[in-house]
């Protein structure tokens, strides 16, 4: 039988980690033909014996391997054999070459799998049943797939303690397999250099410099390494517990906000199809979970285009500091504080979409429902763990108060809906409240890398060009230069009869990529949209985990699917914002707007060093 | 400034401590001094800047530089290589032959082989840990001692054996560590640091 190639996609996989490709360089790679476990299989050079293997339906077991890490080659999980060749190779990091004979479930090969991971299981701590992971581990589903009964060895590790020290992420070393996945993520594709192997022996780990948490380190929370981890060395700080208390203290007024990412993927927590939108499911689900009220981040989405817009024309019209940059993704608004500050000015003073919300939450909201701002318990959920990390900044309280009080991730709100016994694949649609759960389809595309540069470019071509706005249809709705998944995109584009120029990034690797180009003057812009993670935030750190190659592109589809269903697909026609500028704000880039809706950034070098003359007057 | 001018200033810088200099208990490699080995070690970076593949080098002659490889020093190379921090401390920790903290002026070996463990080693190692107030791989405040442990010292006749610079001491029990520390640093003062 014969497993040909199916049409070769533009450089989609491990994209993220690469640099921009130059336009040109998609030359067809040459194509060999090989056997594996005696069917022909045809592979273009250059790939790996994994990636044709698995493409001819043998799913060779993997750990170290992730497709949005790409090839680290640690493990030796995913040896076969190949006709010559002197011991089992790794077929992650081996390339094809035409001729070669391949099989991949030989005795010899399952006893060297075996023995791996029994290796591994002899180091590992057996906490299995007090751990996050229990039961989505992928190294219980190999010892499960490799049918490990026994302990036949024993190791020493030398114990190294849990790192709770960060405000977004817990890091429990002694769970770790030293698989790499999260060294290269930080190192490559973050670009941040936190996580690095130390040591070696029995004492090797995986650490931030010299043993520090954290929240001592240049960790920008992106939680890119969690997302990854195989096992519960890396989690989010589960703040849900929290959560259940205040909706059963009979005091607060409990309410939420759902980011546009999260119904994109929530729904592969109870077995729903990677890339099916679950809005109306998600709505019921948090109104039964006993939230007073339950809102749509993609409100706040709404209204930071209506700031930031008008930053753009300003910033233009004026002449004042291009480009501007978007500051919707906290980890890159760390990244950038800590690494490029020369950029700050660059970044857009409006809050990011959550702490927007929060703001209007705890002043507008409290007003309007009679509520005191200290009574109000205010929840996001969010597919980050930086978020996490926002929300405890701080300059963040524009009621006077900690504006978002806790910000769960998708995952932690999936494991609340099932402690609650709410299965959520079962559920009728139901609907997000009045008046901050009304949102266009404008505020749902932020979810995806190029969608808040889209979503700018509905509302201020259309400025630009003094369309008499309210009328749909009349700008331009859809921008596909701004749409994919490249690291770096770029384009040109009119703007009532002004050319701007602009570049949407995700990725933090890209990020500076693309910063040293115009740090070097070698490309400038207008408008830039930066994203911390690699696809935009329906990749995010605390998006349900998943090792398919596509999960970016399935998700984003779902989020650009429900655009295409919504009403009003444009922030300037979304009702419930004209009302809270009309009752409340007064303008975009008002008085008001500016106490609530923006914000400053410090260098971190600044910060350490005030907090050094402090200490010294002290 | 010439290669030559590097190695003399280096010179000057390398002259032994003080004699109770090391007893402040602030190591001259502490890090936070005024002093202009930061510079020198700039021009090291520099030098080796070009060169793919010269984080150990750079290591190698920071550490003679100060002794030890401490953080702000590490984070130095990392930025003036353009490396990665992790990537510097993961080679500074790979590598037996450079140490992160400043090592004292002797280094006492407890021997926890088979033969000084079932004769209570553990507790002369115990005793030393109070003593010195620090654990395995520390360096007590006086910068005198550097505590480690040993497999087998093959002194076994002699068990438990705890070594201390080039001396050994045999059948040691807990309660005369004290006065070992004491007299060892007594007829030993006079020594200039082995490294
Ligand atoms: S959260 Fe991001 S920056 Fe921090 S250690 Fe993980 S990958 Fe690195
Ligand atoms: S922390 Fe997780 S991802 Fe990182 S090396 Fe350990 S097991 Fe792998
Ligand atoms: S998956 Fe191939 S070596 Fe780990």
């Amino acid at each position: 039988m014969n497993v040909a190639l199916p049409q070769r996609k533009p450089e989609t996989q491990p994209a993220p980690a690469r640099p921009v490709a130059p336009p040109g360089e998609a030359a067809p790679a040459k194509v060999v033909r090989l056997t594996i476990d005696g069917r022909t299989v045809e592979a273009h050079e250059g790939e790996t014996v994994l990636d044709a293997a698995r493409r001819a339906g043998r799913d060779v077991p993997t750990l170290c391997y992730h497709p949005a890490v790409g090839r680290i080659g640690s493990c030796r999980v995913c040896v076969v054999e190949i006709e010559g060749a002197r011991n089992l190779p790794a077929s992650c990091v081996t390339p094809v070459a035409d001729g070669m004979v391949v099989r991949t479930n030989t005795p010899a090969v399952r006893e060297a799998r075996r023995t791996v991971v029994e290796l591994l299981l002899a180091a590992h701590p057996h906490d299995c049943l007090k751990c996050e992971r229990n039961g989505r581990c992928e190294l219980q589903d190999l010892a499960m797939r490799l049918g490990i009964r026994t302990a036949r060895f024993h190791r020493e590790k030398e114990h190294r303690e849990r790192d709770a020290s960060s405000p977004a992420l817990v890091r429990e070393p002694d769970k770790c397999v030293l698989c790499g996945r999260c060294v290269k993520v930080c190192n490559e594709v973050q670009a941040v250099g936190v996580l690095g192997f130390a040591y070696r022996g029995t004492r090797s780990c995986v650490t931030p410099m010299f043993e520090h948490g954290l929240a001592e380190s240049k960790c920008v929370s992106c939680g890119q390494c969690a997302k990854v981890c195989p096992v519960g060395a890396i989690s989010e700080k589960e703040e849900w517990e929290r959560v259940l208390d205040a909706i059963a203290d009979p005091d607060l007024h409990v309410v939420v906000q759902v980011a546009p990412a999260v119904r994109a993927a929530i729904g592969e927590e109870f077995g729903i199809p990677a890339g099916t939108a679950v809005t109306g499911k998600l709505a019921t689900a948090l109104h039964r979970l006993g939230f007073d009220a339950v809102f749509d981040t993609q409100f706040g989405a709404d209204l930071t285009i209506m700031e930031e817009g008008h930053e753009l024309l300003e910033r233009i019209k004026s002449r004042g500091k291009l480009p501007l940059i978007t500051s919707c993704s906290p980890g890159w608004v760390r990244f950038c504080e800590t690494f490029f500050p020369d950029f700050l000015g660059n970044l857009s003073s409006c809050k990011s979409p959550q702490q927007m919300m929060g703001a209007v939450i705890k002043t507008y909201y409290a007003k309007k429902a009679g509520v005191a701002p200290e009574r109000i318990f205010s929840v996001s959920v969010m597919p980050c763990t930086a978020k996490k990390y926002e929300a405890a900044r701080p300059e963040v309280n524009a009621s006077g108060v900690r504006d978002v009080d806790v910000a769960l991730t998708t995952r932690e709100l999936a494991r609340m809906i099932k402690a609650a016994g709410i299965d959520l694949a079962g559920l009728p649609d139901g609907e997000f409240d009045p008046p901050l759960g009304i949102s266009t389809g404008a505020g749902t595309i932020f979810g995806a890398t190029g969608g808040v540069m889209e979503a700018a470019l509905r509302t201020v071509s259309e400025i630009a060009a003094k369309k008499p706005s309210g009328k749909a249809g009349a700008g331009k709705l859809e921008f596909a230069e701004v749409r994919g998944l490249e690291g770096i995109r770029e384009a040109t584009l009119d703007l009532g009869g002004q050319e701007v120029r602009i570049a949407v990034a995700s990725g933090l690797g890209n990020a500076a990529r693309l910063l040293q180009r115009i740090r070097d003057g070698k490309a400038s812009y207008h408008f830039v949209e930066i994203m911390a993670c690699p696809g935009g935030c329906v990749e995010g750190g605390g998006q349900p985990r998943s090792c398919d190659p596509e999960i970016a592109a399935k998700r984003a589809a779902a989020l650009y699917a429900e655009d295409r269903r919504m009403k009003a697909r444009k922030s300037h026609e979304n009702l419930a914002v004209r009302r809270l500028y009309e009752e409340f704000l007064g303008k975009p880039g008002s008085e008001v707007a500016h106490r609530l809706l923006h914000t400053t950034y410090q260098s971190v070098e600044e910060v350490a060093s005030a907090a050094g003359v402090r200490k010294e007057a002290m | 400034m010439s290669a030559a001018q590097t190695k003399e200033r280096r010179a000057r810088l390398e002259v032994a401590p003080k004699p109770g200099e090391a007893g402040k208990g602030t190591c001259k490699c502490q890090g936070k001094l005024a002093d202009d080995r930061y510079g020198i070690l700039d021009e090291i970076i520099a030098k080796h800047k070009d060169t793919p593949g010269s984080l150990i080098p750079v290591l190698h002659e920071a550490q003679q530089l100060f002794g030890c490889l401490p953080e702000d020093v590490q984070s130095r190379i990392a930025k003036g290589l353009g490396l990665p921090e992790s990537e510097v401390y993961g080679v500074a920790t790979f590598y037996s032959l450079f140490s992160l903290r400043p090592k004292g002026k002797w280094t006492v070996n407890v021997c926890l082989g088979t033969a000084c463990y079932v004769r209570g080693a553990a507790a002369c190692l115990e005793a030393l840990k109070k003593e010195l107030g620090v654990d395995i791989g520390g360096t007590s405040r006086d910068g005198l001692f550097t505590l480690q442990a040993v497999r087998c010292l093959g002194a076994c006749a002699l068990a438990p054996v705890v070594m201390i610079g080039e001396t050994v001491f045999a059948r040691v029990k807990p309660e005369d560590i004290p006065r070992i520390l004491a007299d060892y640093a007594a007829t030993h003062s006079s020594e200039v640091a082995a490294s």
